[in-house]
């Protein structure tokens, strides 16, 4: 099953510790040589980027917003999990990183299955026959 | 949590730290059969004691702590303080002080102990099945009811295979290093062997079948992945991982809703995972850069990504194909790479010139059993407007199919004739 996941905090990271980047980037060199991560990327702040919006029945495009106290994405990774316990566990050892050498920080890691590799869109259940993705 | 996702929940975590714990092990004991039987204890500990006390919050540093107090029991009980492992009494010894501090595991160079661990498994001394099934264990984390579902077998052969493949490297005294440069190069091979087995296991695999199948191919690309990280100077590594994702690629569109397999020129190329191919064609190119040409996978995965680039069936560059299986040929002579020459030069020059290879490789002794000589002639022979004789060899072809969806579609095609 293939999922996504993405990191969200609504406070800004002043920069991981070194232990935190050290211990992260060990967990990151073991999901990619146990073939389990197939693409990760980081997202750069949204001042570097901007929104196009519709509101009130337009479109409003900003360069580069600024958005106070929002949930910030920093990053995504693309795995492939044998099931989506196995993405938990995953997601579990990530964060316990962040609670032991960064304490203090929250945020979420939001798993998302994604569809047509092994899910259906419908119930959520990993589907055996691709017929159904 | 239900009893079932506290299961599953176990599995996984220990799935994910079972690697660094046969490699672990392995170096405190120097022996890989035994460090794979400790960290099966540790997950038997595991699903008596988390169910009860609760998932740790550090799953990992708990099974591999309970691993190192089991191997530091068996080397007291087994007596193996004797003089060859004197060396280790004094491990020993601040081994058993600094129980509390898992946190040494974390300087293991990964790679290096994955690199052992696969090559291991596959080592050239146990046959093709048993090293899959060693690899699947060791490194994929599969239990010995999944590995037989996986290859329609019985539980009991699989565990055959296993404690006679542990029992013939513990005997054989391996020693304990790692292969590199040259040797590694050599040892590859059977590696990449083992691992395409399992992707073909599972790549033959059709709806109906126990779902251990398809999952088949993950695991292979899986084993492909850790390959190529571990290994990554190596062409045919990529190679071979180029081919799997490229396969794999199609896995949406190779089944119809009743379940049929539908052949690749007929597919809907809409449902072919994009993602997979381009990251199959990066392993092409890699390969290619590592100065990889000729080599067997490569060759394979430059074939299907002829079929991957090709927008439509039409599109398809048969030439280029025809060329590429001619490669193949010179480098491996097989009757089969014969036969999927001819269809590519039947589409690239007409069906009389793949008609001449057919005939003359019909035969030969390894293509007698093998329906789809007579299904690739039968094929032929209906473009060529000769109906009689397309019919009896696509009848012969449905006699000769080893399951029943291969037979069925012979016996459509010999009724779709004309």
């Amino acid at each position: 099953m293939r999922f996504m996941s993405i990191v969200i905090s609504s406070q800004p990271m002043q920069g991981p510790t070194p232990a935190l980047m050290e211990a992260m980037g060990k967990l990151t060199e073991r999901e990619i040589k146990s073939g389990r991560m197939v693409d990760m990327g980081g997202l750069a702040p949204l001042q570097q980027g901007a929104h196009v919006a519709i509101q009130g029945g337009r479109l409003r495009v900003t360069d580069g917003p600024f958005v106070e106290a929002k949930e910030v994405i920093g990053g995504y990774a693309i795995f492939e999990f044998r099931d989506k316990a196995e993405a938990v566990a995953m997601a579990k050892e990530f964060m316990q990183l962040h609670l032991d050498h960064m304490p203090g920080w929250e945020g979420t890691c939001e798993l998302r299955p994604m569809v047509g590799h092994g899910v259906d869109m419908k119930c959520g259940e990993a589907v055996q026959s691709p017929a159904h993705a | 949590m239900t009893a079932a996702d506290i299961h599953a929940a176990i599995l996984a975590a220990w799935r994910i730290e079972q690697p660094r714990l046969i490699t672990s092990l392995s170096r405190m004991l120097r022996d890989v059969p035994l460090a794979e039987e400790l960290a099966q204890d540790a997950l038997v500990a595991a699903l008596e004691d988390w169910p009860k006390s609760g998932v740790p919050d550090r799953p990992g540093a708990w099974l591999m702590a309970t691993a190192k107090r089991r191997a530091l029991d068996h080397l007291r009980r087994a007596k193996m303080l004797a003089r060859k492992h004197g060396m280790l009494a004094l491990d020993f010894e601040q081994e058993e002080q600094a129980m509390p501090d898992i946190d040494g595991s974390l300087d293991d160079d990964i790679g290096d102990e994955m690199l052992r661990l696969i090559f291991t498994a596959c080592h050239p001394l146990l046959s093709r099945d048993a090293a899959a099934a060693l690899a699947l264990r060791m490194i994929c984390g599969l239990t010995t009811e999944e590995i037989a579902r996986a290859f329609l077998v019985p539980e009991a052969t699989i565990s055959q295979r296993i404690v006679r493949a542990k029992r013939t490297l513990s005997e054989s005294g391996l020693a304990y290093e790692t292969p590199r440069g040259e040797a590694l190069s050599e040892r590859l091979a059977s590696v990449l062997e083992v691992v395409y087995l399992i992707f073909n296991e599972g790549y033959t695999a059709s709806r109906g079948d126990d779902w251990m199948r398809p999952q088949l191919c993950q695991e292979a690309l899986r084993l492909g992945r850790v390959l190529v990280s571990i290994a990554p100077m190596e062409a045919e590594a990529h190679g071979l991982l180029a081919l799997m994702e490229l396969n794999a690629s199609r896995a949406a569109a190779r089944i119809d809703a009743d379940g049929e397999p539908i052949l690749l020129l007929e597919q809907d190329r809409r449902r072919w995972d994009f993602l997979q191919i381009r990251r199959g064609l990066q392993a092409l190119g890699r390969a290619q850069a590592l100065g990889g040409e000729g080599g067997f996978y490569v060759l394979q995965a430059e074939i299907i990504a002829c079929h991957a680039r090709a927008e439509t069936a039409e599109a398809t560059n048969w030439r280029r194909v025809a060329g590429l299986y001619e490669k193949l040929s010179a480098r491996v002579a097989s009757p089969i790479i014969e036969l999927n020459r001819a269809v590519a030069v039947s589409m690239a020059e007409g069906p009389e010139a793949g008609l001449a290879i057919i005939d003359r490789i019909a035969g030969e002794p390894a293509l007698q059993t093998y329906h789809l000589l007579p299904g690739v002639r039968g094929d032929l022979l209906q473009k060529l407007g000769r109906h009689d004789e397309a019919r009896a060899a696509f009848e012969a072809a449905a006699q000769l199919a080893g399951n029943r969806r291969d037979r069925s579609l012979m016996q459509r095609r010999a009724r779709e004739v004309p």
